[in-house]
């Protein structure tokens, strides 16, 4: 990152301190992005776009404030300033709040290979043959594929600094590629559609275009003659994208201002079995090249690898160093941060492999639910109450028989973390959280 | 301290505030994008957002975000340029032009300019004290009460969130057409969450409202205490709630917010770029009955100070009130100024965007049905062994399956025409072609929302209301977990 970047940034924590800010931090992003849509092979939108935004936080002894801007002219900086510092005098005091000690700030930023240096930077053209070519593929994978939604082709170059008034000034650059194709499948008047996707931080890490095209058409295709199953309690094997998303709600239990609030259906159970003895889950924010990485976390603190849950047992929470000092526990490093504000955010959170080839976790089943997508927001944070939208494939005698819509499945994430009784061996890393094939052992499914 | 764009007319802020005058703006749209494209515009947004949090009686969080920026669009048959920038420079203006005509040079557009569905712009929303300039003390001092007369509602109260936001936006659109047409936005919220704690069970409530509305809104008629004890009162009694029922069942929806069952079922799938691509449940069914003929089903972008409506839409169509279905019969979609083109439609006034930095889609701006002949009390009457729900959080739909869902946060159970135990919360799932095909009884008690609702797609948030009389669906799959 430039130098310009950082004595910006240093300038305006200057300015706050020099206006009665005991102590102040700031954070700047500058990003530009590119995406392009094509639809049965024209050319549908094309975006361009540039973006910066500076975010403050300020302190007047133990009240805070924050605000950002993405005005980065001098009088508007100033204004920024003024305002923050003026909202911080408002703001009640709060034990606290704080930037974390200077001792504990990141002293050797790693280099993670976040940032594609690789040239020369493709033509627009040459990024919408890649969205026209994904989608090609998709479209004459099958002749019941007879729409599409589109192919889209992104991708983003971002540069971030952090400075703090206690002598922190960082900067790190990322860029971002990623492709999605869309396809709708039909017969006998009925549609389907379904998607896949290919994200990476280097260009040529991106899978090859077509495949991605093809796995969204089979993806479509299978969905085909989906019908609503009869209500019943049985095994659901959640396939890794889903089963990714039942990660995300346990970490954003695990979250620290959940925890506090007492918002958290992980209150208390620090230390306590709240999965199945198989299950271990890390945040591995080092990982080279990985789209979750970052080198320090939004505070200046080192990034880590953390062990959430631990052979079954909840071994840590994830906090930044607001809500530790809450909690009356160090920081996990795992401040987050955006235009906006400081919050809790995992880097690369995965749960780890099994042994089990997935075939084999659904070939165990004599009757239930494989599910491929999950849609609406029916999870209770506080209690752990589970009940979302399904679609997938309903599994008879080990096989996958017939494809499923318009279910529920329900349940308590705590039960259900307990009750996993297969893990699979496919995890991948294709976005920032992952986790293999997932079985658990029973689970309510409501339709008919 | 205050930013005071509260009292500006939006043709005057940006030439005054970034130098960026309407001559320049024509200049723009005349050198670069008309006469090869099909449609152009240049929008410019201002914004000023507060957000304020009180957690355990103390301010939390404080903050105040401004951004501001252009995005430029040129379109060209089926194909959208659109660039970007949050610099309201001169170069950065021009770089942001010939990238989005980019786009329309490659294709070789036919240079026939759309007829602008111009109107008069409404005055929906003028307010003497918008929400943003309003004292801080005065908002702080009311969460205070707010925090204490949640915690007063109920012993087992343990936690209480206060959260209140204000927004200002100006906006100001110019089209290659030659028309300009501005905006100036206020927007609050006001949210209050509470914990309630009983032995080793705890549960969560919340309620809210605001609208484009001052800050006087929550005092007036004490509507602010009525948020705190609401969301006291649903906190507490989940403590108490049984297993919800799994399985196809009758159900009864409440009146006001319960409406999200049509922005799922519906309102979605009746949007024109879904239907002009042929990818929703709904495409080519004008005309064709999709709901008992009891349902008439309205999305409008008028009524005064609420949530989801506008004077004009983003591309500066002013706002209207589109019948989506009436008794039964499916009328029309809603759209924006591309898809009305691509479809030889008129645009309704429902083109939105995000921000500047987004270009617009068709959107919903506040959709509700009807009211009808029943008394409520007669339609729970009419339950032999049903479910009634009266409040939800989010819903999401599949638009090409029409397979939708919305979580009910607050529902009971109803037995032999009597409400009965409360449930746990439980996501209801259907098919939106023929959900509304099972509506059996319409109350006469039309509601609509408190003003909280956010639509999200395709990555866009957009505020929008919804709203309901009671109403009777027959058949409505509950995803609980009592077999």
């Amino acid at each position: 990152m430039s130098g310009a970047d950082v004595t910006l940034l240093t300038d305006v924590l200057k300015r706050a301190t020099a206006r009665g800010a005991t102590a102040a931090d700031g954070f700047l992003i500058e990003e530009q992005s590119f995406s392009a849509s094509v639809r049965l092979g024209q050319v549908d939108t094309v975006t361009h776009s540039r973006e910066q935004r500076l975010a403050l936080r300020v302190f007047a002894g133990r009240a805070s404030a924050a605000a950002s801007t993405s005005d980065l002219s001098r009088e508007s900086l100033e204004r920024v300033v003024d305002e923050a510092t003026a909202l911080a005098r408002v703001t009640a005091e709060d034990p606290h709040a704080g930037l974390p000690d200077a001792a504990d700030l990141v002293e050797h930023v790693p280099d993670l290979g976040l940032e594609d240096q690789e040239g020369p930077e493709p033509t627009p053209e040459q990024k919408i043959e890649l969205a026209r070519r994904a989608e090609a593929a998709a479209l004459a994978a099958d002749p019941r594929i007879t729409n599409s939604e589109g192919a889209e082709y992104f991708d983003r170059r971002a540069r971030y600094a952090y400075a703090t008034s206690h002598g922190f000034a960082r900067g790190y650059s990322t860029s971002s590629f990623g492709l999605t194709v869309s396809p709708v499948a039909s017969t006998d008047g009925e549609m389907q559609r379904d998607s896949w996707y290919t994200y990476t931080r280097r260009r040529r890490a991106l899978e090859d275009v077509e495949s991605v095209g093809r796995t969204a058409a089979a993806r479509a295709l299978r969905r085909l003659g989906a019908r609503k199953v009869k209500t019943a309690e049985v095994p659901v094997i959640f396939d890794p994208d889903t089963a990714a998303s039942l990660l995300r709600s346990l970490a954003g239990a695990a979250s620290g201002p959940s925890l506090y609030r007492r918002a958290s259906f992980l209150l208390e159970r620090l230390g306590t079995r709240v999965a199945a003895p198989a299950v271990t889950i890390v945040d591995d924010g080092l990982l080279p090249g990985a789209l979750g990485s970052r080198p320090f976390d939004g505070e200046g603190l080192a990034t880590r690898r953390t062990v959430l849950v631990g052979e079954g047992k909840l071994e840590s929470y994830l906090l930044d160093t607001y809500s530790g000092r809450k909690l009356a526990l160090p920081s996990t490093h795992h401040a987050s941060r955006d235009g906006a504000g400081v919050s809790v955010g995992t880097t690369n959170l995965m749960l780890l492999a099994g042994t089990t080839p997935p075939d084999e976790l659904i070939g165990s089943v004599k009757n239930g639910l494989y599910v491929t997508e999950l849609i609406g927001f029916g999870i209770n944070g506080v209690t752990g109450d589970y009940s979302r939208g399904a679609a997938g494939l309903w599994i008879e005698d080990g096989r996958l028989a017939f494809p499923v819509e318009e279910v529920t499945v329900a349940g308590n994430l705590l039960e259900m973390f307990d009750r996993i009784d297969g893990i699979g061996s496919d995890l991948v890393l294709r976005d920032r959280v992952a986790a293999p094939t997932l079985k658990i052992a029973r689970m309510v499914v409501a339709g008919d | 301290m205050t930013d005071k764009i509260a009292r500006t007319r939006p043709e005057t802020f940006f030439s005054d505030r970034f130098n960026v005058t309407p001559g320049l703006m024509e200049r723009l749209l005349g050198d670069s994008l008309a006469g090869r494209v099909d449609d152009a515009d240049i929008y410019l947004e201002y914004r000023i957002n507060e957000e304020l949090v009180l957690e355990e009686n103390v301010v939390k969080k404080a903050s105040r975000h401004v951004s501001q920026g252009a995005g430029v669009r040129a379109q060209s048959g089926a194909r959208t340029g659109y660039a970007h920038t949050d610099e309201l420079s001169l170069h950065n203006l021009e770089e942001a032009a010939r990238q989005a005509r980019a786009i329309a040079d490659r294709s070789g557009g036919s240079g026939v300019v759309a007829v602008a569905g111009r109107g008069r712009p409404h005055d929906l929303y003028t307010l003497a004290e918008p929400p943003i300039v309003t004292e801080l003390a005065r908002k702080l001092d009311l969460m205070r009460r707010i925090d204490a007369a949640c915690r007063a509602a109920d012993p087992r109260i343990a936690q209480v969130i206060v959260s209140l936001t204000s927004e200002e936006v100006v906006m100001l659109i110019a089209t290659a057409t030659g028309w300009t047409v501005g905006d100036v936005r206020p927007l609050t919220r006001l949210n209050v969450t509470a914990i309630a704690e009983e032995g080793t069970k705890r549960e969560i409530g919340g309620f809210g409202g605001g609208g484009r509305v001052p800050f006087d809104f929550y005092l007036e008629a004490e509507r602010w205490k009525r948020f705190a004890s609401e969301a006291a009162r649903q906190a507490t009694l989940k403590l108490s709630a049984v297993d919800a029922p799994a399985g196809a069942m009758t159900v009864v929806l409440g009146p006001g917010w319960p409406g999200i069952l049509l922005h799922e079922a519906i309102g979605h799938g009746l949007e024109g770029d879904f239907n002009r691509k042929g990818v929703s449940a709904f495409a080519g069914r004008v005309g064709q009955k999709v709901a008992s003929e009891l349902v008439t089903v309205v999305d409008d972008g008028t009524i005064a100070n609420r949530r989801g409506s506008l004077n004009v839409d983003d591309e500066g169509t002013p706002t209207r009130r589109n019948v989506l279905i009436e008794k039964g019969i499916l009328r029309g979609y809603m759209q924006d100024r591309l898809n009305a083109r691509l479809m030889g439609e008129a645009p309704t006034g429902n083109g939105r965007r995000e921000s500047y930095a987004h270009p617009p889609m068709p959107r919903m701006t506040n959709t509700f049905m009807l009211a009808g002949q029943d008394d409520p009390r007669d339609i729970l009457r009419s339950v032999k062994h049903g479910l009634y729900a009266v409040n939800f959080g989010g819903g999401q739909v599949d638009i090409t399956s029409g397979k939708f869902v919305f979580s009910a946060s607050e529902a009971y159970l109803i037995e032999d025409g009597e409400v009965t135990k409360p449930v746990k919360g439980a996501t209801l799932i259907g098919n939106g072609p023929d959900a509304l095909t099972h509506v059996s009884r319409v109350g006469n008690d039309l509601a609509l929302d408190e003003g909280v609702g956010t639509c999200g797609k395709d990555g866009q948030s957009v505020p929008v209301g919804v709203g309901l009389p009671t109403i009777r669906l027959d058949a409505m799959t509950v995803g609980g977990t009592a077999i």
